[in-house]
């Protein structure tokens, strides 16, 4: 049933816009404007009831909800033994490092959604292969360096290369401009590469050897390995190390819902509001995974915690610790002695506004009962 | 080539390092080595050889072509006694292994595997574990950790662990007074003369539930087992004196102190003190009474003499019973120490029975409190009369799955019908198809429950009860060493907060954790009336900000930088914040207090 459009505006301001949503879809076609009016009442009642008090805790509650399950967590830390599939960090170290906010993750994964057909399964395996970034290496069955002639023969896996739909000569055509200072041509499956212009030697030669095992040939850089595997009706790739940039330009690529499980490379890509996201989902996940229940607004406020300046801080000292006003609270979380000669130095002054402090002064906090004042005239 | 490594230091090569490995241990059992010398060819194809201490070496037979080199020829030696251990190892019968060399070996577990492949062969299933443990029967029916705990619940049994007790001043004794050699025992037990020290008593256990007060691990007793001496045992503590030598011939001197010393307590905790100051025996002594009265020379002699009028003032420096001690004087000894100074020790021995919170296993890893002691009126009985010592959970076995404590029951109570002992050395134990059968023998159910009655009414209980006998240990940990509870007490000097710790009369901590809590519930007064402990009211100068001096005897207050005139101000804080402003100015950092009117 649709409100009547006074009812509407009247209770737009004291319920959230969902809520009156899904009560439109609830209540029968056929109610009296009486009842749908005691209906709403009960409803912002309700709805009220539920919200956060005034001087109610909401950090600390969030750090014990997710800090008491946390403990069950590190006794049931897995890691898969990297057999064929990927391996992925989970558990308690996952944890740390989202909430760290850590620049290098140990496992970085993309989650790449495909435009049709492609994500019903065409050419599936051919676009994860065209994302794959392949090295020189990978494509070489072997390098033989004749010292005599000064040069390098490359014998290339023909099979590697149809697969990855090349030839030699494009391959070429790639190393001649990687390496210009040698001469490169390309003879069936051999690339030979010989010192051009007279001033290359062998050490130059050996050198090279290394340098072009490296060589990028194709695909998206980053991307260590891919997977393309199927998450309810449809087709997805599944990567190891990201390159979120790249692959949202890739026309195949639903750039809408491709994600990456590095914050700081989604904040970079998607803007902040992403990484918070990012955060949360990540930090959901590795608890569904272990079984454990957290509700999402806990995290939601970590994540909002991590998230506030702009950029993404960590849970660290040197992180959202660090941006702490109160110079006390500041010392009581690790390094007190840093924290207490630099605030001297700089004459700064503790109002004394949060938790820590008033513990330390055994003065009653301001949360809860502490809150509310005597006002005297 | 490979090569050769001597204690990890390289000696050499070899051709054909298998065969030279070979050759070595062929010399070795020769008697041409020491024996404890041991050959090891690594992954890598090289050769370790190591004649160091400390290794960890275990014997075993030598097996050759799959016969072992112990022969019936051999046993009936041993038997005789015409031949020893030397011998077998000697002849290479026998030869010790390390953990190397163990890794070149294929050891068979029993003589019934042996094949041509084997080079050794264990010489009983009971090597592969320890003493203790092999004091756990049927343990190769429990998971292993579970008789990994059993076996060291075991050390911490309370039972007669050496028989010249009463000579000896050890620190933290218990003796259990009726100790019983176990039922069901292992070999074991014989080998290690366990009847000489044993640590238990055999008991019946019923395996059900009683009124919840067997929940968590619980065990209910039966008051009348405890009369007639179930877990009793004396615990003894030694009290030490000495007549300590000072610089400047001064000296600690053993008395009854005079009224005069400092810290004089009062005649009333002197009172058992005879002539020498020294307690009686088989006296009765509480918390407080001192058991040697001492007096000591005064401290920093040298800087008080020049203000004390009394110059020899002694201090008092006697030796009592501690906070919530209590006992009978057993033992006094009058010896002299290694320096040859007078040396008294008074033991006071305390019987504890079992109480609730006292600690108690089967030997399965099966620890449990003791949650309610019953009126034997008011315990289940069997048909026939017999009533348990024990109510033990059956929450306890299905997810620790210690099938060897149900096997003990079955055992014990066959060992108990027949008078006799049952064998439970592990892997080969009296096996359960004939303890049943026996048990049917007997007249019973042959697996073990029987039919029980409520305690309180008398009606049948619906369920048989699996009920037998085991030998129950009690252990050393005791509530009544544990109890600790404080409404005020001493403080820490520093800190002025409580002290720490059950010796020391201390407080139990509220810590970082506990006080997140209070603060999560938004508790916030009540938060601050717990930390309350070390609460101080100081003043403060109202212009400089720091502590004021209040002159209690001019009733004044003042500032030392800002002078007489300056506001002062009282604050109430914590002692430990004063503390922390105090180290904040050693540091050279000015904790300036802002203050503001609450109101």
């Amino acid at each position: 049933m649709k409100l009547p459009s006074d009812l509407r505006k009247e209770y737009a301001q004291r319920l959230p816009e969902s809520v009156i949503k899904s009560l439109e879809e609830e209540l029968p076609d056929k109610i009296a404007q009486a009842k749908v009016e005691k209906i709403l009442q009960r409803t912002v009642e309700e709805y009220e009831r539920m919200l956060v008090e005034a001087g109610e805790c909401v950090g600390l509650v969030a750090a014990e909800s997710i800090g008491e399950p946390g403990t069950q967590m590190t006794l049931d830390t897995f890691h898969f033994a990297g057999v064929s599939e990927m391996n992925v960090t989970v558990g308690l170290p996952r944890i740390i490092e989202i909430l760290d906010a850590k620049k290098n993750i140990t496992t970085p994964m993309m989650e790449i959604y495909l435009k049709e057909p492609y994500s019903k399964g065409k050419d599936i395996r051919q676009k994860a292969l065209a994302i794959k970034e392949t090295r020189l290496g990978e494509i070489v069955k072997k390098f033989v360096i004749n010292p005599m002639e000064l040069r390098m023969d490359i014998t290339l896996d023909t099979e590697r290369l149809t697969e990855l739909e090349m030839s030699p000569a494009d391959l070429k055509k790639g190393l001649k401009q990687a390496f210009k200072q040698f001469n490169v041509e390309a003879e069936g499956d051999l690339v030979v590469i010989k010192g051009g212009r007279g001033k290359a030697d062998l050490k130059d030669l050996y050198r090279v050897k290394e340098k072009l095992r490296q060589a990028f040939i194709k695909g998206v850089k980053g991307v260590k390995q891919v997977l393309p595997i199927k998450k309810g009706e449809e087709f997805i790739i599944v990567t190891a190390g990201t390159n979120l940039r790249t692959v949202l330009a890739l026309d195949f690529v639903d750039m809408t819902r491709t994600i990456s499980n590095d914050i700081h490379e989604v904040a970079e890509v998607l803007g902040i509001e992403a990484a918070r996201q990012v955060i949360m989902n990540e930090v959901l996940k590795v608890i569904d995974t272990q079984g454990l229940n957290v509700d999402a607004r806990h995290i939601m406020l970590v994540a909002d915690t991590m998230c506030v300046l702009g950029a993404i801080k960590g849970i660290t000292r040197y992180g959202v610790v660090q941006e702490k006003s109160s110079a006390l609270a500041r010392a009581s979380f690790e390094t007190p002695i840093r924290h207490l000669v630099r605030a001297a130095v700089i004459g700064e002054e503790d109002l004394l506004t949060s938790v820590v402090e008033n513990v330390m002064l055994n003065q009653p906090v301001p949360v809860g009962t502490g809150l509310p004042k005597l006002v005297a005239k | 080539m490979a090569e050769v490594y001597l204690n990890g230091r390289y000696a050499g090569t070899v051709q054909d390092a298998a065969a030279f490995a070979q050759r070595f241990v062929e010399h070795r059992r020769k008697g041409a080595m020491p024996p404890k010398v041991n050959v090891h060819l690594n992954k890598t194809g090289d050769i370790e050889v190591e004649t160091g201490g400390g290794r960890l070496v275990r014997p075993l037979i030598v097996v050759r072509e799959g016969k072992p080199m112990l022969t019936e020829k051999h046993v009936k030696q041993l038997q005789k006694g015409e031949l020893n251990w030397e011998q077998l190892v000697k002849e290479g019968v026998i030869e010790y292994l390390d953990a190397g060399e163990e890794e070149n070996a294929l050891v068979a577990f029993t003589e019934e595997e042996l094949s041509p492949k084997h080079t050794h062969l264990e010489i009983t299933p009971l090597a592969i574990i320890g003493l203790c443990t092999s004091l756990v029967p049927y343990a190769n029916f429990s998971p292993p950790a579970r008789v990994n705990m059993g076996s060291k619940n075991q050390k911490q049994a309370v039972g007669l662990y050496v028989s010249n007790f009463h000579l000896r001043t050890d620190m933290d004794v218990n003796i259990l007074n009726t100790p019983q050699t176990p039922l069901v025992r292992s070999i074991m037990h014989s080998i290690s003369e366990y009847d000489k020290h044993p640590a238990g008593q055999n008991v019946v256990v019923a395996v059900m539930s009683y009124q919840g007060y067997n929940m968590e691990d619980a065990i209910v007793l039966n008051k009348s087992s405890l009369e007639r001496g179930f877990g009793r045992s004396t615990y003894f503590r030694p009290l030490k004196a000495e007549e300590l030598r000072y610089s400047g011939g001064l000296v600690d001197e053993i008395g009854i102190p005079d009224k005069d010393v400092k810290g004089y307590k009062s005649e009333h905790d002197y009172r058992y003190l005879e002539q020498d100051g020294i307690i009686f025996p088989e006296a009765q002594v509480k918390e407080g009474d001192i058991a040697i009265g001492k007096t000591s020379p005064p401290r920093f002699l040298s800087s008080i003499d020049q203000y004390n009028l009394s110059l020899d003032t002694r201090r008092e420096s006697s030796v009592g019973l501690s906070h919530g001690e209590e006992g009978i004087v057993d033992l006094i000894l009058l010896t002299e120490n290694a320096e040859g100074n007078r040396l008294v020790k008074v033991k006071v021995r305390d019987t504890r029975l079992p109480e609730i919170g006292d600690k108690f296993t089967s030997r399965h890893g099966q620890k449990g409190v003791v949650g309610l002691i019953v009126p034997e009126a008011d315990m289940p009985f069997s048909a026939s009369g017999i009533i348990p010592d024990i109510i033990f959970s059956p929450h306890g076995i299905p997810s620790r799955m210690t099938i060897s404590h149900l096997i003990e029951m079955l055992a014990g109570k066959v060992g108990a019908l027949k008078a006799d002992f049952v064998d439970g050395t592990i892997f080969s134990a009296e096996p359960e198809d004939r303890l049943r059968q026996e048990l049917l023998r007997l007249g019973f159910r042959e697996n073990g429950v029987e039919m029980m009655y409520n305690g309180h009414s008398g009606e049948a209980y619906q369920a048989k009860i699996f009920i037998g006998d085991m030998y129950y240990l009690k252990l050393k940990h005791m509530v009544a060493n544990k109890i600790h509870a404080r409404a005020r007490g001493p403080i820490q000097l520093l800190t002025r907060q409580p002290t720490e710790g059950r010796a020391k009369e201390g407080g139990l901590r509220l810590g970082e954790m506990e006080k997140d809590t209070f603060v999560a519930h938004g508790a916030s007064l009540l938060l601050k009336e717990r930390f309350d402990s070390d609460r101080t009211v100081i003043p403060i100068c109202e212009e400089c900000g720091m502590v004021a001096v209040h002159d209690a005897y001019r009733n004044k207050s003042y500032c030392v930088t800002c002078g007489e005139g300056a506001q002062i101000d009282f604050i109430e804080i914590s002692y430990a914040f004063k503390l922390i402003m105090d180290e904040m100015k050693s540091l050279c950092i000015y904790p300036k207090l802002v203050l503001k009117r609450k109101w």
